[in-house]
């Protein structure tokens, strides 16, 4: 499906959600939240030689994985991602003070290099994975009402409901803007080389742009009179939550308290 | 996935703690005080607006143009959200965006989000607000100013915003500012080249056929003086600071290492337990690293085989 | 001289596993125009698609004797002109000329050649003097003539249009019908305006369920009542 100089594009965007009802999807969303970050806190405060912190929240996120039933494949998969933005932590192999233990020229590879390096990658690595998880067992209506229930403004928690409600529409438009694009780059009879120049094609894709942007202005007003007609005031409303169930609370506190005793270990063997 | 506009979406794991909370403190006030502002204007169908852009920026960093070879640019959207709606509500439109981005797919940590909103939707609207206005109030409010400041505030947001991710990634001592602000920003003094000319074909196109829009991002409420100073501020002392930075890469290293407050507490624990030493961690620093290798690499293989077991288990089960 | 479109043994398969063509054969000869008709997830989008090889499945599919494949991609995405449903996936310039001028420009072609076609596509579709007008506010049936200028202006041998009639008022739609009536390229109309069918396209293929299953002279399928029921189509009164 490439050809040309606008190959048609494989951008991938869909709803992260697995429906499932394993016991990580049934698990509250305020508390997949709660210990999905609690998690990556820990990570963060390890010493880049904390090694036995790697090995636990690994655990941690392997074992979620295996009972969430999306399957470690799945997690291990997505997590590939994160590869790219480890170019920007290759520098530091070579700028840390210390014995050498290869050089070439300038540079010189260290332990502390090594182990700084590693540390980027294993706590980069880890957190994607539980990120994954939870967004994987958790639909986005109960990851918003968990925000709200965290205390995110209303205004933001409205505004992403209406972000994502519009979202995929808009990705599909942007899927038929790139096809109908690709669909007339052609070549001319002779063979000839073509393309158009590059500031050209920006200002196409500027254009295309500009187009989705007008159109979701005057979505957006059309959106307005629907919330008017159903009686919206500016203000809004969300069902309370059910408190959450004894299950659960036993849940947090017992993974908090295990994210703590992870950190204060880390802290001890470093 | 994938499609971050540009390579500025930190993961997590790569900022140090000290660094993350100075980001998170500042991007939560910034949008605080928009969030502010903004219900004090009272016009509730912002939500819906800002809700819908928010959408159309997204996806609309998906557009891509081909550059050379098989590398393509794209749109971040900072600057048109800005020109849009001004500043304020570009500050909410690209959180929600950014903030997405990190939740959902994953594009940028969860806790380095503090970082990425503060690159992206503080330093990224407040830099692209500034220029826009001052370029228009040095040329004046014709079709070609609209134009030029556009161009100029798209580009300058992204390079501006590329240095502060630099800075950040610098102070946390995960990349020596010697190498990540030229190479930040050399990538992002290009990339943003795009972002101008992708700016420029919407405001064109905008311009054509709804010019009644590009007004709305100019009647602001009071206080946008404050974010063209702090635009100013923000775009001058990057531009002038990263260089200083870049040639005096030990110096953040200084910072990163003797300021973090975790190398403060680990060395206070230590002292309440002087002489417990785990056997074989103390001796070669090396043999530490192999030997946290391999116990991540035994629990991955530990898990996959577990995995593997429970499929087959299932498979005869069925 | 080669058919314009020869299709033969096409099977396709979303990547989701959905199968949306199976054994699609079917030939058009040059200045053919054909209905292509069947109820909504039929198949007829996918093979259009399949026309100018944005989509590529198993089977052969030529056009003008040119086979579609990876290194012919250009070439056969100028021999057919593809007209998308919505004319504002097709229109993302700001004027009338940019729009109609991209395929050409895309092409490589000189300034005097681009604007020469651009001259002679909005003549074809009646929209002379519409060069220099803002696509965002012309009305729907005017977006749909200038999207069919786009392709006219990359010299098309084959139309393939999506939905044509799809949104427009009659008298936008007899206009549209006067139109497509006139074009002397071969057509393959995706639809589901029967009366559209019954006076325009003398020949009409029934696709259900990713597959052909009736394909001969309008007039006599459209009498056929069973075969329109039974798949989703509604006999026009008569």
């Amino acid at each position: 499906m490439s050809g040309g100089i606008f190959a048609d594009t494989h951008h991938s965007m869909h709803d992260p959600y697995q429906p499932g009802n394993s016991v990580i999807h049934r698990l509250d969303a305020r508390v997949k939240l709660l210990l999905t970050i609690a998690l990556i806190v820990t990570g963060a405060l390890a010493a880049p030689g904390a090694w036995i912190v790697y090995v636990l929240l690994l655990t941690v996120t392997l074992s979620a994985a295996i009972l969430s039933e999306l399957g470690v494949g799945y997690v291990l998969r997505r997590s590939l991602l994160v590869l790219p933005f480890m170019l920007a932590a290759l520098p530091v192999l070579f700028a840390q003070p210390g014995a050498a233990l290869l050089s070439w020229a300038q540079l010189s590879l260290t332990v502390a290099g090594l182990e700084r390096f590693l540390g980027v990658v294993f706590k980069s690595w880890i957190s994607l994975q539980a990120a994954i998880v939870l967004v994987a067992t958790t639909p986005m209506p109960d990851l918003l009402l968990a925000l709200r229930a965290l205390r995110l403004p209303g205004l933001l928690v409205s505004m992403t409901g209406l972000m994502w409600r519009y979202l995929f529409l808009m990705v599909e438009e942007v899927q038929r803007l790139l096809r109908a694009r690709l669909a007339r780059s052609s070549v001319a009879a002779d063979g000839r080389r073509g393309g158009g120049t590059l500031i050209w094609r920006a200002q196409v894709a500027g254009g295309m742009v500009g187009g989705l942007l007008v159109r979701s202005f005057e979505r957006s007003d059309r959106v307005y009179a629907a919330m008017l007609a159903r009686g919206y005031d500016g203000e809004i409303r969300l069902l309370p939550r059910p408190p959450a169930a004894v299950w659960n609370v036993v849940v947090l506190v017992a993974g908090l308290l295990f994210f703590a005793f992870v950190t204060v270990l880390g802290v001890l063997y470093a | 996935m994938l499609f971050s506009a540009v390579a500025m979406h930190i993961p997590d794991g790569f900022l140090s703690i000290v660094v993350l909370v100075v980001c998170w403190v500042i991007s939560l006030t910034v949008i605080g005080v928009a969030l502010r502002r903004l219900n004090r204007l009272d016009s509730d169908r912002n939500d819906s607006l800002m809700g819908v852009l928010a959408a159309a920026i997204f996806a609309g960093q998906m557009l891509n143009f081909s550059v050379t070879g098989g590398t393509s640019g794209h749109l971040l959207g900072a600057a048109l959200a800005t020109i849009l709606v001004g500043p304020y509500a570009a500050v909410l439109v690209m959180t929600i965006v950014v903030s997405t981005q990190a939740l959902l797919f994953q594009d940028g940590g969860l806790l380095a989000l503090g970082a990425n909103l503060f690159n992206m939707a503080v330093v990224g609207v407040f830099v692209a607000y500034a220029v826009n206005r001052l370029v228009r109030r040095l040329l004046g409010e014709t079709r070609l100013a609209i134009f030029i400041s556009g161009f100029a505030a798209a580009w300058s947001s992204i390079f501006v915003a590329s240095l502060a991710c630099a800075l950040e990634l610098a102070f946390s001592g995960t990349s020596p500012a010697n190498i990540a602000v030229p190479a930040m920003g050399g990538i992002h003094a290009l990339i943003g080249l795009g972002e101008g000319l992708i700016t420029l074909g919407a405001l064109a196109f905008i311009y054509a056929a709804r010019r009644d829009l590009l007004k709305l991002g100019q009647a602001q409420p009071n206080g946008s003086r404050a974010v063209l100073i702090g635009g100013t501020l923000l775009a001058v002392g990057l531009t002038v600071f990263s260089p200083w930075a870049s040639s005096h890469p030990d110096g953040l290293e200084w910072v990163a290492e003797e300021h973090g407050f975790l190398g403060a507490a680990r060395d206070s624990l230590y002292s309440i337990i002087p002489d417990y030493v785990m056997p074989g961690i103390q001796n070669e620093a090396l043999a530490t690293i192999v030997a946290g290798v391999v116990g991540v690499l035994v629990v991955l293989g530990l898990t996959l085989g577990l995995a593997y077991v429970r499929r087959n288990i299932r498979r005869h089960a069925s | 001289m080669p058919e314009a479109v020869w299709v033969q043994r096409l099977s396709y398969a979303y990547p989701d596993g959905q199968q949306a063509l199976k054994d699609v054969s079917f030939a058009l000869r040059p200045g053919e125009k054909v209905a292509l008709v069947g109820p909504n997830g039929a198949g007829k989008s996918t093979l259009l698609l399949h026309l100018n090889g944005i989509l590529r499945g198993d089977g052969e599919v030529q056009v003008g004797g040119l086979r579609v494949e990876e290194k012919t991609l250009g070439r056969v995405r100028a021999l057919v002109g593809l007209v998308f449903q919505s004319p504002d996936d097709q229109l993302f310039s700001p004027t009338v000329f940019d729009d109609v001028a991209f395929g050409p420009i895309y092409q490589g072609l000189g300034r005097a050649e681009v604007e020469r076609r651009v001259d002679e596509a909005l003549q074809a579709v009646h929209m002379q003097g519409y060069a220099g007008r803002v696509s965002h506010h012309l009305s729907v049936g005017e977006k749909k003539r200038i999207a069919i200028a786009t392709v006219l202006a990359m010299k098309p041998m084959v139309l393939a249009l999506d939905e044509p009639s799809a949104g427009l008022d009659p008298r936008a739609r007899r206009g549209l019908m006067k139109l497509l009536a006139e074009l002397p390229q071969a057509m393959l109309v995706a639809t589901h305006d029967l009366a559209l069918v019954a006076e325009l396209l003398p020949r009409m293929i029934v696709m259900d369920e990713g597959k052909i299953v009736a394909d001969g002279d309008t007039q006599v399928l459209l009498r056929d009542e069973a075969l329109l029921r039974q798949h989703g189509l509604e006999p026009l009164l008569r």
